[in-house]
């Protein structure tokens, strides 16, 4: 009985919140990008639906359950919808190794924060997050159609030159952390009084930028630059199936924000956590401090989009394998130098 | 999948794309037919005609006042330009000038749709180039623009601003008042595009080196406006063949030096501030007198031809009338800047991504309605 609450019921009630309020993360997400952007750009947003546009999030997945589900003739039918999902699944199950917080005690019974904590956390991450661009080129090459095929293109060969340069700039975490699983990295910042950021801005900057270029995320965005591709890897999709995209998009937002903290920003760790004069903030719960910081690099993510022009592709290119590269990997090299001169390692 | 098709998308060594008319960024209904090796362009052909209205043949079936409203339809982003370069076409053909109040409402209103224009111009290439913000900053001061048209005439966009023979309409009460106020604001409104763009690392790398043209290509192609003083060529038909009162201000001719796709962005963002000098000047001195000039009602030029040309935002917008001396004109054609200025397109993106074929579109500043007319 014990074993069945523990390993069963438990896991699944956290799979089963997780699974619900994702989606509901995302509506609020893209909510509060067309409010964030349109008070950037001198505008209101939405406003008609509910009071100041707070119900369109609602509005927009009623919208688009309910359209025509269209697939080209000439499409390949099977992978053409086979394609959305494989997206999807991959952006919503890399949360199952997220640590949202330390274990709490609901009914007298230590509940963690996570759905599970995988010695190979990272590498989990890191592999599962690779899927969801399988999905986004087979849409493109199903749709069978020339705008998606160069997004597809184009997303195939991004994702390929910044996830080598994503992976060299956690390198330098691991070291410190000297374990792949993210609730041992957020111990090992607890234990070591301070977040990681600060042993290693430089990562942590390659990291974001990268993280940017995974999630097709403007100045990055070319493989739906709609004024180029008109709608890129997508243009063949309505409806549901488009809103499965949108969807996966969203999440590896949240995803790779999630990333940033647990690696960098100390996870569900209060600012300083070594001060003991800083003591007062822990009334805020863990829980809290790690939803703060990932809405910060939410914003940054809407704050990108608002500011700059997009990247050209062959400068995309030139920016992921000259610059971000053999810095993440320098930066590699310093850290394993000064460890091994501070004798820390 | 038909085997066919599989063919042309995966086993040719190049595809052809069809970029338009239904494309966000070709700016209305241009087509583009694209032969592409990878995302780089081997050669683009322009489709036009998709907005063709026989403009030109109207011209001879309208009375020469008639024609007025129907040429704001060209370009209809300026269409106080259009308005203008054939008031004063007719005008010379008839031997008259319109009086000096006219002549400076004229100037301040052509000035006005000058910073409209090239604001529209400028959100819209931003925007094409992924930077969305200024695209709406730009339509909050076009705005203001808009507000100051159609207090003085009723309308916004295809505004019939002015008659043959000078204006129709009185200034409005506050029009100076509205005007300084404008002219005032906008050079700060100017700078804050530019802090979002002009040092802008990635602003530069896609329009740094693109869409060059030279000096001479600029010329042999005919092309005018920003898109040859980008190229480093200072000609500007307001200085050069002074019409209107132009000779009365003070403004410079902004010029480029590599002539590409950077330069012209700088040429259109410094003619927008020295604009709205033109304007700050004419505001302040708008003579008092007649609207319009002494001429017969029933407008009936002697039998002749006339080429009368200006500068409109988008380049040297012409004119070409021949009378037969009744009231219809005999022939009125029509040398709109845009169509050609788009010439140079298949020029200027041999060679670049597909990405720098919208900036190129884009910074040659077209509008489909006065290519097609």
């Amino acid at each position: 009985m014990e074993f069945a609450i523990d390993y069963v019921l438990i896991p699944l009630i956290k799979i089963a919140v997780i699974l619900a309020i994702l989606p509901l993360l995302v509506a609020a997400l893209t909510l509060a990008e067309r409010k964030v952007i349109a008070f950037m750009q001198v505008r209101l947003g939405p406003m008609r639906v509910g009071p100041w546009g707070l119900l369109q999030p609602i509005a927009d997945p009623i919208k688009l359950l309910l359209k025509e589900d269209i697939i080209p003739e000439r499409a390949d039918r099977w992978i053409f919808a086979l394609a959305p999902v494989i997206t999807l699944i991959p952006a919503f199950i890399v949360f199952a190794v997220i640590p949202f917080g330390p274990a709490i005690n609901i009914l007298g019974k230590p509940v963690s924060l996570y759905v599970t904590d995988v010695n190979i956390g990272l590498l989990y991450v890191l592999s599962i997050s690779s899927v969801g661009v399988l999905g986004i080129i087979l849409g493109g090459w199903a749709s069978n159609s020339k705008y998606p095929l160069l997004g597809a293109l184009r997303s195939a060969a991004q994702m390929v030159s910044y996830e080598v340069a994503l992976g060299f700039s956690i390198i330098g975490v691991l070291m410190l952390a000297g374990s792949l699983s993210l609730v041992s990295i957020v111990n090992a910042q607890k234990n070591a009084g301070i977040w990681y950021v600060f042993y290693q801005p430089l990562a942590f900057i390659l990291f974001f930028i990268c993280g940017v270029a995974e999630t097709n995320r403007a100045p990055f965005d070319l493989p739906e630059a709609e004024s180029e591709l008109v709608a890129g890897f997508h243009t063949e999709y309505s409806g549901f199936r488009f809103s499965l995209f949108f969807l996966a998009e969203y999440a590896n937002m949240i995803t790779v924000s999630s990333m940033a903290v647990t690696l960098f920003w100390g996870g569900w760790l209060r600012p300083f956590p070594n001060v003991p004069a800083l003591a007062f903030l822990d009334w805020i719960p863990p829980i809290l401090w790690f939803a703060i910081k990932v809405i910060v690099f939410l914003y940054f993510y809407l704050w990108f989009r608002a500011s700059w022009p997009r990247y050209r592709y062959d400068q995309l290119m030139k920016v992921g394998w000259q610059w971000l590269l053999p810095l993440s990997m320098a930066n590699v090299i310093v850290t394993a130098v000064l460890m091994l001169l501070l004798n820390k390692g | 999948m038909s085997t066919r098709e599989e063919q042309t998308l995966f086993d040719a060594s190049e595809i052809t794309v069809s970029m338009g008319p239904q494309h966000p960024s070709t700016h209305g209904v241009l087509q583009v037919k694209l032969k592409l090796d990878g995302e780089r362009v081997i050669d683009a052909e322009c489709v036009i005609g998709y907005l063709h209205r026989g403009v030109e043949k109207l011209g001879e079936a309208q009375t020469y006042g008639q024609f007025v409203p129907t040429l704001d339809r060209m370009d209809y982003i300026a269409a106080v330009s259009n308005c203008l370069g054939y008031c004063e076409a007719v005008e010379k053909l008839l031997g008259i000038t319109a009086p000096p109040r006219a002549q400076y409402i004229r100037v301040i209103m052509t000035e006005l749709n000058r910073i409209s224009s090239h604001l529209l111009w400028l959100g819209t290439h931003a925007l094409d180039i992924g930077a969305m913000t200024v695209f709406l900053y730009a339509f909050r001061e076009r705005e203001e623009i808009l507000k100051i048209f159609e207090n003085y005439c009723g309308a916004r966009l295809t505004t019939h601003m002015f008659r043959i023979g000078g204006t129709q309409y009185e200034i409005y009460e506050g029009f100076q008042d509205q005007v300084r106020a404008f002219v005032k604001d906008f050079p700060r409104h100017v700078d804050e595009y530019e802090t979002l763009l002009t040092e802008n690392r990635i602003w530069i790398g896609r329009t740094r080196g693109v869409g060059v043209i030279s000096a001479k290509d600029a010329i042999d192609y005919g092309l005018t406006g920003p898109s040859l003083r980008g190229s480093g060529v200072e000609w500007d038909l307001r200085k050069a063949k002074p019409y209107a009162v132009y000779s009365d201000f003070q403004f410079d001719i902004p010029t480029g030096q590599q002539g590409d796709t950077y330069d012209r962005y700088m040429v259109r963002i410094e003619e927008m501030r020295q604009a709205a000098r033109i304007v700050a000047q004419a505001v302040e001195k708008i003579p008092d007198g007649p609207l319009m000039a002494k001429m017969s009602k029933i407008i009936k030029p002697p039998v002749g031809d006339i080429y009368h040309s200006i500068e409109a935002p988008k380049g040297e917008l012409g004119y070409y009338i021949v009378s037969d001396g009744s009231t219809l004109a005999y022939r009125a054609r029509v040398r709109p800047p845009s169509f050609v200025n788009l010439q140079a397109l298949k020029k200027m993106v041999a060679g670049h991504m597909v990405a720098d074929v919208v900036a190129i579109i884009g910074t040659l500043d077209i509008v489909l309605g006065e290519i097609d007319r």
